[in-house]
């Protein structure tokens, strides 16, 4: 991240949701030990909505959306700048009960990481560690949760088995079942589908479909054309830096700024 | 590579244009390929590596089979020779082993001098176990080929096995069945002997379990009236002395019944007599319950055999030893050594595991950490007798001073847990293999992916429940790879056991009938340190020379088996789980 490259400001044209932001991202930066990674970014993530987040390989899309559920406290030596606020509270604040954001958010990663479990532990996980133990509403969840994330027709009859046994696609699907299971507000997805075959890559789609508006979605694609169909608003970052934000029909067809409008158009990238 | 293939001289012959275009393009690129010397292959390595291993097994191999073999056919009942020498004497006995040895040529007969002289000054000799250690003072003797002038094996021989004196080589002259003496009859001698040996259980059991018991509670009775001395003064005791009193009264008339019951069978025990005549006509008239085995050597048949060798190995595991535990049962050992073994593995197990959490999950990583690591290591180097040392200062004489001092005022001066103990060897052995718990579980731990982790802290787990419902289990099959490695280290281990509680003959088991059941006070015996004990210990170190193989051999079955155990739960833990991703 040598590059002196200029930066101009970031280009908005949001389509805000009638319910306004759900998160609000103010002059974020971040660092890993002596490496910036992030450069004073500035988006609101809107209510109800789905909010792709574009841009070449390790161009901090993953650690921006890290930020989001704290993930990244994990990782020894980062330093963070900036705010970002959930309903007004500021989510690095002291204090902040981060078990308590964090059932909040959903979140799916870029790799399917299931538990060492069967399919239903799996599943009721977030249930479970929040102190429910009721069979019934364990039981409700795995349908709906499988169903949503559909995996249910595939995984009724094998819910006592391991969760390891499922195929790769399989095993996305499964961890985006866990991650609606606790019925969270926001969805945080990286790459949820780079695991998955184009039906299951439908099925998700169409899934976030059906979940956006009840939920607020943010989600990382590699695909453009997945980034066009589904979501609402695109972020476009470049080398940690936030290039242009804004509604997803003018990102990909009349970007404001040539860098998106090169990366849109497969130039580089 | 065009200008490669270019400088090839160009195929000879009208060999087919395709032939010689394959030729030109591949050939050289083949030849370069193989022709790769065989370092950069790796074949020397390989060899060399395959090479060290098939010797390692070889060698492990090896000493299995010389265990194995000298371990199965110690019991396997063997002939009795009758051995007449040339001076005319003759002795009875079964032959052990036989080496070459140099005679002392001023001791021997021109005769032997010029055999001996004829063979370079060597000659071979034969030892004999001749048994009768009451008549000779030796259970063996050397013979030398030279010395030896004729060998039979009469029929009429007998290998008599007893409780006492060990074994007796020799005929049976008569026998005198309740008080009355007549000639041997075969048929009457078994039934008696198997009477005799009924009764003889029966004074056993009597004697440790009850007569024993009424001695522990006598005893019991006399520390709680001190206790209660020591408590309220001489005057406020009292009562509870006079009531403790009465009690130690009681269990003494019991007692005193007890052993009039002993006596009785005794007395008849006494009535019932073999008389055993060595091959020089000397006779000895031992009771019939003194003979645990008995059987003509030279007159059975193979399943007579077999069944001889099956009751002896029998008698090996379920009895106690006699003789100096040169002959007999080693159980009170078995037990031992399985009872030490798995007390600690629960101490190391949750101190091993929990210590490993801490340090990978929780402690911040840095300096303090690694020279942790390195001094957890590093004590894995430390030799096991400086952790006896440890055991016997800090926990036999120091805590277990202290207990004694605070619980058991009544007993002192004598320790109860101020000395070695079972609780305090399998102590001492748990600190002894803590480290590779520490070590493979940390790896363990290292080992579960970061993804797993946080899967779950982003479904809103705490990082305690992160670990305890995700990372444990995960980790499980390598922590417990670390236990059963710990296991079989500690199970073999003798050299510290010798300083904190291991003894040549436990009195008592560590567990038995009697409140609070379990006693970790006691000391106990040990399989590794009984072979060291029979074998080069004892005063009759060649008569416990075979036991050491069969212990041996116990010893391994014992370690390989809670071994095999522990893995097989493991597997089953990880088949649990199983991995058939993507
Ligand atoms: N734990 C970490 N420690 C140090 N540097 C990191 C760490 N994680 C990410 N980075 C760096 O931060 C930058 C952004 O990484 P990030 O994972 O956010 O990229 P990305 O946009 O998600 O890429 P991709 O599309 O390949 O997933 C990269 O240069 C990466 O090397
Ligand atoms: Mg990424």
């Amino acid at each position: 991240m040598s590059e002196t490259l200029e930066f101009e400001p970031t280009a908005y044209h949001v389509k805000k949701s009638s319910e306004g932001p759900a998160l609000e991202i103010k002059d974020f930066n971040l660092w890993y030990g002596d490496t910036q990674a992030l450069f004073n970014n500035n988006l609101e993530i809107q209510k109800g909505q789905v909010t792709a987040l574009i841009g070449p390989s390790g161009c901090g899309k993953s650690t921006l959306l890290r930020c989001l559920n704290r993930m990244n406290d994990l990782v020894d030596g980062l330093r963070i700048e900036g705010q970002i606020t959930v309903d007004g509270f500021d989510i690095y604040a002291r204090g902040v009960d981060v078990i308590a954001l964090r059932k909040r958010m959903g979140m799916v990663f870029q790799k399917p990481n299931p538990f060492a479990m069967s399919i239903y532990d799996n599943i009721t996980y977030p249930l479970r560690v929040d102190g429910v133990t009721k069979k019934s509403i364990l039981d409700d969840t795995v349908e709906h949760a499988l169903s949503k994330a559909a995996l249910w027709k595939e995984a009724k009859d094998r819910l006592n088995e391991s969760a390891l046994g499922l195929s790769g696609g399989q095993q996305q699907r499964l961890c985006i079942a866990r991650a609606i299971a606790s019925d969270p507000e926001v969805l945080l997805m990286d790459e949820p589908c780079s695991a998955l075959d184009p039906i299951a890559t439908a099925r998700i789609e169409e899934l976030i479909e059906e979940l956006k508006g009840s939920y607020s979605i943010v989600m990382v694609t590699h695909s453009m054309a997945q980034a066009a169909r589904v979501s609402d608003n695109t972020a476009f970052m470049y080398l940690g830096r936030l290039i242009e934000y804004g509604d997803t029909d003018t990102i990909f067809t009349n970007p404001q700024k040539t860098r998106t409008n090169d990366y849109v158009t497969g130039r580089f990238g | 590579m065009t200008s490669y293939n270019q400088q090839l001289p160009p195929a000879s012959g009208a060999a087919g244009v395709a032939a010689v275009a394959t030729k030109d393009t591949i050939a050289p690129r083949a030849r370069r390929r193989y022709s790769a010397d065989l370092s950069a292959l790796g074949e020397p390595a390989l060899w060399g590596f395959g090479g060290a291993l098939a010797l390692g097994i070889i060698m492990i191999a090896l000493f299995l089979m010389v265990v194995l073999y000298n371990g199965a056919t110690t019991f396997w009942p063997k002939p009795i020779d009758q051995v007449e020498l040339t001076d005319g004497s003759v002795i009875a006995g079964v032959e052990r082993r036989g080496t070459i040895f140099r005679p002392d040529l001023p001791r021997l007969t021109e005769d032997q001098r010029a055999e001996v002289e004829a063979n370079d000054g060597f000659a071979y000799r034969t030892l004999y176990q001749t048994a009768n250690f009451d008549l000779y003072g030796d259970d063996f003797q050397w013979v030398a080929d030279f010395e030896t002038a004729n060998i039979t094996q009469p029929e009429d021989f007998y290998y008599f096995e007893r409780q006492t004196w060990g074994v007796f080589v020799g005929r049976i002259a008569s026998m005198t069945i309740d008080g009355q003496e007549m000639a041997y009859d075969p048929a009457v001698l078994r039934r008696e002997q198997r009477a005799a040996r009924e009764r003889f259980t029966e004074i056993r059991n009597l004697e440790r379990r009850e007569i024993g018991g009424l001695n522990f509670q006598i005893e019991r009775e006399r520390l709680n009236q001190r206790r209660a001395v020591l408590r309220m003064g001489e005057d406020g005791a009292a009562p509870v002395v006079a009531e403790s009193q009465a009690r130690i009264a009681e269990l003494q008339a019991e007692f005193q019944e007890l052993q009039a019951r002993v006596n009785e069978i005794r007395s008849t025990d006494r009535r019932y007599t073999v008389t055993l005549e060595e091959v020089g006509g000397r006779q000895i008239a031992p009771e019939i319950s003194q003979i645990v085995r008995y059987y003509p050597a030279n007159a059975i048949g193979f399943f007579d055999k077999l069944g001889i060798y099956v009751s002896r190995w029998w008698e090996f595991v379920s009895a106690e030893p006699r003789e100096a535990n040169t002959q007999g049962g080693v159980l009170p050992a078995i037990f031992g050594t399985v009872a030490m073994t798995l007390l600690m593995v629960v101490f190391v197990a949750p101190f091993g595991v929990i210590t490993a959490l801490y340090l990978r999950e929780y402690a911040k990583q840095g300096r303090i950490t690694s020279i942790v690591r390195i001094s957890v290591n590093n004590l894995a180097g430390v030799p096991s007798i400086v952790y006896g040392v440890f055991g016997l200062g800090f926990f036999a004489y120091t805590m277990g001073g202290t207990i004694d001092q605070l619980f058991y005022p009544e007993n002192l001066p004598n320790p109860t847990f101020g000395k070695g103990g079972i609780l305090w060897a399998s102590l001492t052995l748990a600190l002894l293999t803590v480290p590779v718990v520490i070590v493979a579980t940390e790896e363990a731990l290292a080992a579960v992916p970061r993804s797993m982790r946080e899967g779950s802290l982003a479904c809103g787990a705490s990082k305690w429940q992160t670990i305890r419902y995700v990372v444990l289990p995960k980790a499980l099959p390598g922590i417990m790879t670390g236990m059963i490695l710990a296991m079989a280290r500690g199970a073999g281990e003798v050299a510290p056991l010798m300083l904190v509680g291991v003894v040549k003959l436990a009195p008592a088991l560590p567990i038995d009938t009697f409140y609070p059941f379990i006693h970790l006070d006691r000391s106990f015996m040990h399989l590794g340190f009984h072979i060291f004990d029979v074998g080069f210990q004892s005063r009759n170190s060649e008569a416990g020379k075979p036991m050491v193989f069969v212990t041996t051999l116990l010893l391994l079955a014992l370690i390989v088996t809670m071994n095999a155990t522990a893995i097989i739960i493991r597997n089953r833990l990880k088949r649990k789980y199983a991995t058939g991703q993507f």
